[in-house]
């Protein structure tokens, strides 16, 4: 299981790069191992302000469909438009190419309800059992 | 023309079959018209008429015949296969109903008819047909009255919420949620959200029955309704399902009986003495109307005596002097939720089969479909992890977890029975059972047919323990081998185009 | 009769495999005091006795009326190969092809239904089947809902009173506001539409031909209609569109309708066929099941339901639709016989359809006190206005043999002398000079 160490998890199996203001957004290596190959994305409107751990995006498999929750509050910046055309960049690079969205967070006290790589770890273990 | 491209169905080896749109030659016709009596009549206005044609395929009447009578031959049915699709309920279906369904006299009566003046007489025949149905459905289930109209379970279910919508509205109450068990059919919590209500979720505890003490927690007077299939989609009846039924009641909330199941407990008990006030019925599952590839079904609603001013409208009435009426007269009715009295083709098929069953014979239906789902149940459990070992109802559900060890799925052991001529069992669901095995045989099923599918199950099982891969290449024997369902769903094609 | 195949001896043997005495045991789970307090049905009857009870109420339906009655459902023509295919049990004994491999006819004859469809409407995408048009609107409706994110649907009163009664029914708990603007000379009102368009409309629903029987090109309202964000519905019969401007030429979003024309009988009203086309764009927000083409692992076609994440067994609660169940045997039938219709059988149908009603306006316009409405085009079906109650010539027009129309006073207020008059294909030019003759006798 990947799961890098500089950025933020939320228990939902999202994940948050932050750089300065901004925060990347995407679903961990874990939620797409067990959603399998990915097949369709619906992105939050650019400009939509999305509240932390409310619904922002959905994400499907052949056989299931699971909603993606923002991991901080703020203003949707920028949506990666490749995933609409190549959802399988989610399963090939979930932490890269596979980005949802970018944001601009609007409070820094949220960030205290992410993990960060290790307690994730322990986290998806702990599921995994 | 030979439809497999030159090779034959038993190898296996086609390139499968050309759509009905790359058979197409210019100037071929498969049915005419004629010449028209009438002739020398003023075209229509070009700018109301449609620029491009229609890009219909052409072809002879033989090989339109020909085209969808191979394409029938790719198909399992209940006529070629045993069809063990757990809550489906794939019984047999007796011919004689379908000559019945052709009498001309019911196969061209336009549904306007009776609603013209002077027409009441016209339809007496299909009428009565109706009144007596709902007077047969509500002894059977115990419900006060029934409206036919419903066009499939799912339909059912939608009139039955909007039905209790209306009784609490009239009660001066707006209810927020209905509550549903987590193992019921889709269906339930789909329903109720296009009613307008919230869902709330019930677990199933590790009895396989909702869970009580969860159920009386989220019990409240915001609560319109409780959705239960009883027994449930784990082929398992509820001893407690009074209690249930007394607690909803206790808060004003209405009891709703998802009839996908009945077939199991015809003659041996009644939704409408437990206490339930909405019933809906699959006419296809129970009273063996053909699945007709996916309908049409009828999922006739019936109701207990406090909600039957809200039925929809028309209603049948039957006179003094014994003729039968359309009633429009109920002002509480919520109106109407199909364009006139239902699938009657299909209602008409299931009133003969009551008919000729009888009391005798519908109690028979579910004593031997029990009997085989428990056979099933006993011969497999075994050789298959059983969640809830427990006796069954109509169905019984395993779990190939122990198969999936060995990377044997349930979707593998699928397509292996789909190899040797089985349709396979609901996978999958109910989505509360790792790798579910839902299999529900029914009653028109012989000990031989029960016999065959049991050993091959016990075949499959055994190799998964010793050469699992001969079982997750399957399908080899069929026309097309798996299919990529991911392509299909990344990059939808879903038409022809030239 | 009962079609359970066990022997005494079976029963024996598979009671003592699951170790119990007998059936009743099996059902010890149902409390005694749950046992039916009454199970008063009739005995068992033969199938010889089955068929004679119901011959006889068939009997008792009135078949011999030349048929003048449409209002959305149509007598037509059906070629015996539509029964004869559609009667293969290996089609009607199936059911929803969940497993691919062993339901490959089906999915196949779905995805050709689809695309049938597509081609008749001018749009892109098509589900497998709704259960009628009436439903089949209330979806197409909700789909505008969910995709504007908006409530207010403007109807238009030309649409069939029985589909605009269903919409207000299904809606009943639901938050939707409604408009209906009027129909004038016949076509949907322009002015009243454009002075309740507004930017909180998710759509507009027409039905064309409408249930006066008028045909109109609604391609300027539809552009007005796509300004202001919303979505175009059009409610069609599908034969007209053998002749008529097509949804998608005129840029309908989605079109729906009842399907029964399309080689199904009449049957009192039902199983009938809930068609529906839209933009591609929408297809996610479609109810019911879609069938798409694909490829095995050794790259040969085959056919799979599809997108299925939108519906009730994956998605419950958040579903686009609660349907299962749908109508396949009925879009079979629609597949067949728009597949021996072909491309000039299609047209040959519609033409004479238009032919034989544009007669029918011509001789019934002859009679004295008899006014044919012709402030629009009409396709097959049209209104007259005649000198008394429409409901008392419909009476007497039984006595002489004739379902001589369906009077629109029913649904209609002030419109008692009303009568909507439909001619298909199967009337012939001495039943409708009969019909005039008959018709100019009762008045």
């Amino acid at each position: 299981m990947n799961i890098p160490k500089n950025i933020f998890y939320t228990k939902d199996h999202e994940w948050a790069r932050i750089e300065g203001k901004i925060a990347y957004v995407g679903i961990t290596d874990y939620a797409v191992h067990s959603l399998g190959d990915i097949t369709f994305v619906e992105l939050p409107k650019i400009g939509k302000e999305l509240k932390q751990s409310a619904y922002c995006a959905t994400v499907e498999s052949v056989k299931a469909a699971s909603d993606v929750f923002a991991p901080l509050s703020g203003k949707v910046l920028t949506v990666n438009t490749q995933l609409v055309t190549n959802p399988e960049l989610i399963n090939q690079s979930a932490y890269e190419k596979g980005y949802f969205f970018s944001m601009e967070f609007s409070n820094e006290a949220e960030k205290a309800n992410l993990m960060d790589a290790a307690s994730y770890q322990k986290y998806v273990e702990g599921i995994s059992k | 023309m030979n439809p497999f491209d030159g090779s034959s169905r038993a190898t296996g080896k086609s390139r499968g079959m050309k759509l009905i749109f790359e058979k197409h030659r210019d100037g071929r016709r498969g049915f005419s018209y004629g010449l028209s009596d009438v002739s020398g009549t003023k075209p229509l206005a070009g700018k109301y008429c449609r620029a491009t044609e229609a890009r219909l395929p052409c072809l002879s009447e033989l090989d339109v015949v020909r085209h969808y009578t191979n394409l029938s031959r790719l198909n399992f049915s209940v006529d070629t296969n045993f069809y063990p699709l757990g809550s489906c309920t794939m019984k047999y279906n007796p011919k004689f109903t379908e000559r019945i369904a052709a009498f001309e006299g019911f196969l061209q009566l336009h549904p306007l008819l009776p609603q013209l003046s002077g027409g009441g007489m016209l339809a007496q025949g299909s009428l009565e047909v109706l009144y007596e149905s709902e007077k047969l459905l509500a002894e059977i289930t115990g419900m006060s009255a029934f409206t036919l109209q419903p066009l499939a379970g799912a339909h059912g279910e939608l009139t039955g919420v909007m039905l209790i919508a209306a009784y609490h509205k009239d009660q001066g109450l707006r209810r927020k949620y209905i509550i549903v068990p987590d193992s019921s059919h889709g269906t339930n919590p789909s329903s109720a959200a296009i009613a307008g209500y919230k869902v709330k979720v019930i677990p199933t505890g590790a009895d396989g029955y909702m869970d009580l003490e969860q159920y009386k927690k989220q019990l409240n007077n915001e609560v319109a309704a409780v959705m239960l299939t009883c027994p449930n989609t784990l082929g398992i009846f509820n001893p407690k399902i009074k209690e249930i039924t007394d607690l909803a009641h206790n808060v004003g909330a209405l009891m709703y009986y998802d009839g996908a199941n009945l077939n199991a407990i015809m003659g041996k008990c009644r939704p409408g003495d437990i206490g339930f006030d909405v019933v809906h019925l699959n006419l296809h599952k129970t009273f063996a109307t053909p699945h007709g590839g996916g309908g049409p079904g009828a999922g006739p609603v019936g109701v207990s005596k406090k909600l039957v001013e809200f039925l929809p409208i028309s209603r049948i009435i039957r006179r003094a002097d014994a003729t039968f009426a359309l009633d429009y007269n109920h002002p509480k009715s919520i109106g109407y939720i199909a364009p006139f009295y239902g699938n009657f083709g299909v209602i008409l098929k299931a009133y003969a089969y009551i008919l000729a069953l009888g009391k005798e014979g519908l109690i028979k239906v579910a004593e031997i479909a029990v009997l085989n789902a428990n056979y099933c149940q006993a011969r497999l459990k075994e050789y298959y992890d059983l969640p809830f070992d427990k006796t069954c109802m109509h169905e019984c559900v395993f779990s190939a977890s122990r198969q999936a060890k060995n990377g044997v799925h349930a979707l593998d052991i699928a397509k292996y029975l789909i190899d040797q001529g089985y349709h396979p069992p609901t996978i999958y669901f109910p989505l509360i059972v790792k790798e579910a095995l839902m299999i529900e045989p029914t009653e028109t099923e012989s000990k031989e047919s029960l016999d065959d599918f049991i050993d091959t199950m016990i075949k499959i099982a055994e190799l998964a323990k010793n050469n699992p891969s001969v079982v997750t290449q399957a399908p080899l024997n069929m026309p097309i081998k798996r299919l990529d369902e991911v392509r299909a769903a990344r990059q939808p094609d879903l038409r022809w185009k030239p | 009769m009962n079609y359970i195949p066990h022997t005494p001896e079976d029963i024996k043997q598979m009671l003592s495999t699951i170790g119990v005495k007998s059936i009743d045991e099996l059902f010890k789970d149902i409390p005694v005091t749950l046992r039916p307090k009454s199970f008063n049905l009739p005995a068992s009857k033969s199938e010889f006795q089955v068929t004679q009870t119901l011959r006889k109420l068939a009997a008792k339906n009135a078949t011999g009326l030349v048929n003048f009655v449409g209002a959305g459902f149509y007598d037509h023509f059906i070629p015996a190969a539509v029964d004869a295919l559609t009667s293969r049990s290996e089609f009607y004994t199936a059911y929803t092809p969940y497993q691919p491999e062993c339901s490959l006819g089906w999915l196949q004859a779905i995805y050709e239904y689809q695309s049938i469809i597509c081609e008749l409407t001018g749009l892109d995408v098509s589900n497998a089947s709704l259960y009628d048009g009436g439903t089949a609107l209330f979806e197409a409706m909700m789909m505008a809902v969910r995709h504007t994110g908006r409530n207010k649907i403007i109807l238009d009163s030309g649409v069939n009173l029985i589909y605009r009664t269903m919409l207000y029914t299904y809606t009943s708990n639901l938050s939707i506001e409604f408009v209906e603007i009027p129909v004038v000379h016949g076509q949907s009102c322009r002015e009243e539409l454009f002075k309740f368009l507004d930017d909180k409309t998710a759509a507009v629903i027409f039905q064309n031909p409408n249930f006066f029987g008028a045909v109109d090109d609604h391609s300027d309202m539809v552009e007005r209609v796509h300004k202001f964000g919303a979505l175009a519905i059009a409610s069609v019969y599908p034969v007209s569109l053998g002749m008529l401007k097509t949804p998608g030429e005129m840029g309908f979003d989605i079109a729906t309708g009842e399907g029964q024309s399309l080689g199904i009988p009449l049957s009192f009203g039902g199983p009938y066929l809930g068609f529906m086309a839209a933009r591609s764009q929408l297809v996610r927000q479609m109810p019911g099941r879609i069938v798409g083409a694909t490829v095995d692992s050794d790259g040969k076609r085959g056919f799979v339901l599809t997108l299925q994440t939108r519906e009730q067994h994956i998605r419950r609660e958040k579903a686009t639709s609660n349907i299962c169940s749908n109508e396949a045997l009925c879009a079979l039938r629609a597949a067949v016989f728009m597949s021996l219709l072909g491309r000039e059988g299609f047209k040959e149908l519609a033409e004479h359809n238009y032919q034989k009603a544009e007669f029918a306006k011509e001789i019934l316009s002859r009679i004295n006190g008899v006014q044919v409405k012709r402030s629009s085009p009409t396709f097959n079906e049209f209104t007259v206005f005649l000198p008394r109650h429409a409901d008392e010539v419909v009476h007497r027009m039984i006595d002489k043999g004739f379902a001589c129309g369906f009077p629109l006073g029913r649904f209609y207020k002030g419109m008692d002398n009303y009568l909507l008059i439909a001619v298909t294909e199967k009337r012939t030019k001495e039943e409708i000079r009969r019909l005039a003759d008959s018709l100019e006798a009762v008045l």
